[in-house]
């Protein structure tokens, strides 16, 4: 009685994976030059993201900022320059050698891009397969259904095809799916684009939950001020084929360039302005509220 | 060698429950092997202490949340940051709902699919009525209404339907027609009648083979194309898109698609039908010495004219129902990308089959109306 049983680890031979990254850097891109037929979208450009920070990127339609995300993630090979995610190079990396790589990065897609003859709780399990084939049917099973429910869908939506969820479910699919194998970094194409207000502020306030609940690195393409202003740590704004300038939205607006200063101060970035200084001093009220309880109710309700 | 989550399990004495304490990483590419050995266990718990982990990740959350739950054991030794997504975990874990899309048992799922599908068959059928009734519709409101007419897009249809198709159709019946007349050539030289390969080329191709090869080209190039193209506008809502600002898609899609396979399978089949001829003649000058061109005279003797009408007058029919499944279908698409896929091979399958046990049909009628 009271004898200690240990259980030695099985030796399996399960391919190595790296541990988490502790460079500053997880996203670092240099001299980026992007060219569509005679179109030059991007010319020596650099952007480094920080660990740990919600990167917004904005820009006008057509400057490449999905092309920019395309390229960091590998699906667009770029003419000239580097990018290194997580420390390893994505420019020079062949498919076999990069794949851990992909083990570590979610991606949300615009339109979600899930799999239409998948249900989202199999849409979900598809990385887990891929990446980690010696996990239980239970265990992933279960995975899938708290990840839907962290994602703020109903259990009901775990059993629904695609094409039965609304425009801003299929987002928050798309997120479940995204986040299917805890990343460390998390690739937003316009998330709350098409989203009626009260579910965009949602979803701004899911993914800032998610980032710092789970640590991660956000790199956020969004057209939405009241995202940039809620959620983003720092502002990366995109034009003339290349970023001109990274920073906090206040460091933004000191700058004197003229569609910065468009973009901040137009009618719409007023009002997302006035939203925001509202919304602090309200904060400022429940901030201890706030404290002891971590998790909004979004994540929280069944 | 990738870090796997350790456990090491306490006996409990009396009335406590064992220990069960974790070390090393609880992640996601840990967890996978371990888990099947926690769920073997059947020891009642009392305490679980994670104070010896390095890392965790939701599903090392999941994990431990999971089994304090199930066992109502206390979780000891959390530093606050997993302590937080257990937190977040646990708010968002639910059994209420399967994941799994809702399916009968066997024995109830195979008559009902047998069921969904004989219902589904006849109501396919009285939909594809309806469907050329529409289309009828359509026409005669065109009629009314000429200016409406498309012509562009039936120009169009025609060119991809028929110009496009010249080649392969006209190479496939050059080398049917030579199988035909060296074929033909050895079962005939066998009564010493040779000679009749040319009425078996020429009547063979300009009465059944022609318009049939044709229409089966035609189904597997045009029909699946149409099926396709209108399968994917009505997944990406095109299709919707097109009624609201008032055009009908039946006009702009689905009429020039029709008109336009069956004004051009009739010049197809007879196109068929003369390289077909010309195979026959090609071969025959070569191993059989009838000259080329007494082949071609020959079958104008031979060849009553009213083969040539039946086999244009089939052409247009069969025409109809190839565009008609392959419109019809691709109109029957929703909800997935792999619908598009099935669609498209009902058109084709559909297609050919109608065509073939019609064409048994006109042969009879062709022959008790005097045409034999």
């Amino acid at each position: 009685m009271g004898e200690a049983e240990t259980f030695a680890p099985v030796t399996t031979d399960l391919p190595e994976m790296h541990g988490a990254f502790d460079g500053e850097f997880p996203i670092r891109v240099r001299g980026i030059r992007n060219v569509f037929g005679d179109h030059v979208i991007h010319e020596g450009l650099d952007l480094d993201v920080r660990r740990g920070e919600i990167i917004g990127v904005v820009g006008g339609s057509g400057t490449g900022k999905s092309v920019l995300m395309r390229t960091i993630i590998g699906l667009q090979t770029p003419q000239a320059g580097d990018v290194e995610v997580l420390g390893q190079s994505i420019t020079d990396a062949r498919d076999d050698a990069d794949i851990d790589i992909r083990s570590r990065w979610g991606v949300l897609f615009q339109g979600g891009a899930l799999f239409s003859t998948l249900t989202v709780a199999e849409n979900v399990e598809v990385p887990l397969r891929e990446f980690y084939p010696e996990i239980g049917d239970e265990l992933r099973h279960e995975i899938a259904r708290y990840k839907v429910l962290l994602s703020g869908l109903p259990a009901e939506a775990t059993s629904k095809y695609p094409s039965e969820l609304s425009g801003g479910m299929r987002k928050r699919a798309g997120l479940a799916r995204a986040l299917s194998l805890d990343p460390e970094l998390l690739f937003l194409d316009e998330p709350t684009a098409g989203l009626d207000p009260i579910g965009a502020a949602a979803f701004d306030q899911l993914i800032l939950q998610l980032q710092q609940t789970l640590g991660l690195t956000v790199f956020l393409i969004t057209h939405d001020l009241d995202t940039l202003y809620e959620i983003c740590d720092r502002v990366a704004v995109i034009a003339d084929r290349t970023v001109i300038a990274v920073g906090t939205i206040p460091e933004l607006l000191a700058l004197d360039h003229p569609w910065i200063q468009e973009y901040f101060n137009g009618p719409r970035g007023r009002a997302a302005q006035d939203s925001q200084a509202r919304q602090q001093v309200v904060r400022a009220s429940v901030v201890t509220d706030a404290a002891t309880k971590q998790i909004s109710p979004i994540m929280g309700e069944d | 060698m990738r870090a796997l989550t350790d456990f090491q399990l306490t006996p409990g004495s009396g009335d406590e429950g064992a220990v069960l304490a974790f070390s090393g990483p609880m992640t996601v590419s840990s967890l996978g092997v371990t888990d099947r050995e926690l769920r073997g266990l059947d020891d009642s718990l009392s305490k679980i202490d994670v104070s010896a982990v390095t890392v965790m990740d939701t599903v090392g959350a999941w994990t431990v949340w999971r089994l304090s739950r199930d066992s109502g054991a206390e979780i000891i030794g959390c530093k606050p940051e997993p302590q937080k997504l257990i937190d977040a975990i646990s708010k968002a874990d639910s059994n209420a709902h399967s994941i799994r899309a809702a399916r009968l048992p066997l024995f109830q799922r195979v008559p009902e699919h047998v069921g969904d599908v004989m219902i589904g068959m006849a109501k396919g059928f009285l939909q594809v009525i309806g469907f050329l009734g529409q289309i009828i519709l359509s026409v005669g409101t065109l009629a009314r209404h000429p200016a409406r007419f498309r012509m562009k897009a039936l120009v169009h249809q025609m060119e991809l339907v028929g110009v496009n198709s010249l080649a392969i159709i006209g190479l496939m019946s050059f080398l049917v027609g030579i199988v035909i007349a060296q074929q033909g050539a050895v079962q005939l030289r066998q009564f010493g009648a040779e000679i009749y390969t040319v009425n078996l080329v020429g009547r063979l191709t300009l009465r059944e083979l022609g318009v049939l090869m044709t229409a089966i080209m035609v189904a597997g190039r045009s029909g699946s194309a149409f099926a396709a193209q209108i399968g994917t506008m009505k997944l990406t809502e095109e299709v919707d898109a097109m009624r609201t600002i008032g055009v009908s898609p039946m006009e702009a899609l689905v009429v020039p698609r029709i008109l336009a396979t069956m004004i051009m399978m009739p010049l197809l089949g007879f196109f068929s039908a003369f390289l077909g001829i010309i195979g026959g003649a090609f071969l025959s000058s070569l191993t059989l010495g009838i000259p080329f061109f007494t082949f071609l005279t020959r079958i104008q003797e031979v060849v009553p004219l009213h083969d040539v009408w039946v086999g244009l007058t089939k052409a247009p029919v069969f025409g109809l129902i190839v565009a008609l499944a392959g419109c019809y279908q691709g109109m029957q698409v929703k909800n997935n990308a792999e619908e598009v896929g099935a669609r498209t091979t009902a058109a084709v399958v559909m297609a050919i089959f109608t065509v073939i046990v019609l064409d048994a049909f006109f042969a009879i009628f062709f022959t008790e109306i005097g045409w034999g």
